[in-house]
């Protein structure tokens, strides 16, 4: 099919993504680094190539508010936000994952103060991860593009019809211009239909929504909410698919596993250092070394299965987390612990941190991480939680 | 007397032509309620094509509890600082979707208008959004007991404002919302009191005519906070304007005009006495609420060009 090959930064690409989705109604607020990928939707609402109502709102808060009264309308919405707006919207986070309103944000992952920072970590959507949103990270300009397609089939799928969250690492994947390829409206219209939600406000059958329950009643929306969430591991897979079909390019749903079949040592990994990770997990195939790396790309759902399936015969497993949970461990070690531990495998796990406040992670810090994991899966004792390039061993 | 600034476009709505159909029952607000009578009141005026957004607050509160829900029309509770904001995005999507012959309310409380929701209410009118805005004054954070707001007025004991041996009640003096929206420049704002109760029916009237955003105070007193009888809401909502402490009155495209003039006021001592809120005031505290009103009517006499 007809793509046409373009060469954008990641914001521009997800402008392209989110005018090609159609979106009735936009709600705009700026921040750093997202403001390139709303001024160039106002660009398009401007010039006419996109017909979507656009509101230029005074908070972030008020920028999910107002897509959620745009929703229950019945009409498709798009946001974004970064960091401190997104730690701003939190209230309306559950409030729309709660009222199950399939909105599509982007957010670009930026640390969070204090110290105050505009460069990229991933501690303000992880912060949000219970928040009842569904979390996609992507690695490049293209999938941001493709992702924001994918999300809007996801999100309004009828057993799923929970909000989506598109991450982008700030100024690493929102700034960098990379050449892409970008869909005709026409096969995006013959992959992501208008939306026509079942459930809107009607004025020939009025309803309430957005309503408060008793104690007697709370737990059973919650638990069809936490369905609805989990009916997003197939629906993931099948719009994966689908768009595979329709565009060449399946990303492998919840998580991608790159040569991982034999691999003794696994990195997992999270947004676009994985393209890094990647490099190297080759130059260290070519000396011979048996090891894999896992792209985490859902972070809700959360690939348990998949990361357990890959990891089964792995002597040792590190995570690499670009957050923390202060007094803890990061956030996705957290995570992939559990999906290993409920599945009866306990090879030793070892968290990484690093690239915290944009801290460039550099090849030679991954190549560390396959040495701590080597001298771990030989039975040498190790650091459970290490801050990569810093020389601190929060063990100590 | 005063003109009012705009003549509503319709038929004026009154006891006589008021529907008899209900948009806002069987809800569980507390018996002399006056921010439910405002909410019952308004959706008869404006009708089955209407949506409504309330945030945090006796109205939500009392109207959505599942699988009881209190509105005849399309309705939602939205965050509580998010009234405005969510009619914002409902109001684009009824531009999205062609839908230009609806109306999109909001009943927030002086909490959720003063304080939390004010950020919101102000880019609405910055983008003179076609919504109409109506906060519900009873004076108080009455859903969660009872506590101060930017709305409560100078004196009144509150559970944060206690009026005890170090304290003497709320410090401050109420936030003069009227003059916040009035200063956005916005297409329509009034005062009125659920009191004077074809005022506001005119006044919601005229807001549901306007090309533009629409702000309505409504002085709604709440029997349990203010310490009355639950008969006599509006008596004292009437009293409220009668002893000149609040103003029936309307702005639009930069003129402001009265839409009741008392020519002379009823003690405010016989106001304040009467409600439990007020009771431990000093004779020289009356004497500065009597102060701060003639102010005001100073103000107003001066700036508004009224009479």
């Amino acid at each position: 099919m007809a793509q046409v090959k373009q060469f954008v930064s990641g914001n521009e690409a997800v402008a392209i993504g989110a005018r090609l989705a159609c979106p009735q109604v936009i709600t705009a607020y700026p921040i750093t680094p997202q403001t390139v990928a709303m001024e160039r939707l106002s660009e398009m609402v401007g010039e006419g190539t996109l017909q979507a109502q656009f509101i230029l709102v005074e908070s972030e808060h008020s920028a999910l508010s107002a897509a959620m009264g745009a929703s229950a309308f019945g009409s498709r919405t798009f946001t974004a936000t970064s960091s401190q707006g997104l730690l701003y919207m939190a209230e309306c986070l559950h409030y729309a994952s709660g009222g199950r309103f399939p909105i599509v944000m982007m957010n670009a992952n930026r640390s969070v103060a204090l110290p105050w920072s505009i460069y990229g970590d991933h501690r303000d959507s992880l912060s949000l991860l219970d928040s009842g949103w569904l979390q996609v990270y992507v690695e490049d300009a293209q999938e941001a593009l493709d992702m924001i397609l994918q999300a809007y089939a996801i999100a309004e799928n009828e057993q799923v019809l929970t909000p989506v969250m598109v991450n982008l690492d700030g100024f690493t994947v929102t700034h960098t211009y990379e050449p892409i390829r970008v869909p005709s409206q026409a096969a995006v219209d013959a992959f992501l239909p208008s939306f026509a939600p079942a459930i809107k406000m009607d004025l020939a059958k009025p309803l309430n929504m957005g309503f408060s329950s008793t104690p007697a009643d709370n737990m059973a929306f919650k638990y069809q909410q936490h369905q609805g969430a989990e009916a997003a591991r197939c629906v993931i897979d099948q719009v994966d698919r689908s768009f595979g079909e329709h565009f060449g390019r399946p990303y492998g749903g919840l998580m991608e596993a790159y040569r991982c079949d034999d691999a003794e040592l696994i990195l997992i990994t999270l947004g676009s250092v994985s393209g890094t990770a990647r490099r190297v997990v080759d130059a260290l195939r070519e000396q011979g070394e048996k090891v894999g790396l896992v792209k985490i790309r859902f972070m809700r759902p959360f690939p348990r299965e998949e990361i357990a399936a890959v990891a089964r015969n792995a002597r040792a497993v590190g995570i690499l987390d670009r957050d923390i949970s202060f007094g803890y461990e990061g956030a996705v070690y957290t995570n992939v612990n559990s999906a290993l531990a409920g599945n009866g495998q306990v090879p030793p796990t070892l968290n990484f941190i690093a690239g915290l406040g944009g801290r460039d992670i550099r090849k030679e810090d991954i190549e560390t991480m396959f040495l701590r994991l080597a001298s771990a899966a030989d039975g040498r004792p190790f650091q459970r939680v290490e801050f990569i390039h810093l020389g601190v061993m929060t063990d100590d | 007397m005063t003109e009012p600034v705009s003549k509503a476009a319709a038929k004026p709505v009154n006891a006589r032509t008021l529907t008899e159909q209900e948009f806002f029952f069987g809800h569980k607000a507390c018996a002399g309620c006056g921010g439910a009578l405002a909410v019952r009141l308004a959706l008869k005026v404006l009708g089955e094509r209407t949506y409504a957004v309330l945030p945090a607050g006796c109205m939500s509160a009392v109207g959505f509890i599942y699988p009881q829900m209190a509105f005849g029309i399309n309705a939602m509770i939205s965050t509580f600082a998010g009234t405005a904001s969510m009619l914002s995005g409902m109001a684009a999507a009824a531009r999205a979707q062609g839908l230009n012959d609806v109306h999109l309310i909001g009943f927030a409380g002086d909490g959720g208008t003063a304080d939390i929701g004010i950020q919101a209410l102000s880019g609405a009118i910055d983008r003179n959004e076609k919504i109409i805005y109506v906060c519900y004054d009873n004076e108080a954070y009455m859903n969660t007991g009872t506590q101060k707001s930017g709305l409560t007025p100078f004196g009144a004991h509150t559970t944060t404002t206690p009026a005890g041996a170090m304290s003497r009640g709320a410090g401050n003096r109420k936030k003069n919302m009227f003059d916040i929206v009035t200063a956005h420049g916005i297409t329509y704002a009034a005062t009125t009191s659920i009191g004077h109760i074809q005022d506001f029916l005119n006044k919601i009237q005229r807001a549901a005519a306007v090309e533009g955003t629409a702000y309505i105070h409504v002085l709604a007193p709440c029997p349990t906070g203010w310490g009355i009888a639950t008969d006599q809401t509006l008596a004292i909502a009437r009293e409220a304007v009668d002893c000149g402490l609040w103003v029936l009155a309307e702005y639009e495209k930069g003129r402001y005009a009265l839409t009741k003039t008392p020519q002379q006021f009823t003690p405010i001592s016989d106001y304040l006495k009467k409600q439990g809120r007020f009771r431990h005031l000093l004779e020289k505290e009356v004497e500065e609420v009597e102060r701060e009103r003639d102010e005001r009517w100073s103000y107003i006499r001066r700036h508004w060009n009224c009479l």
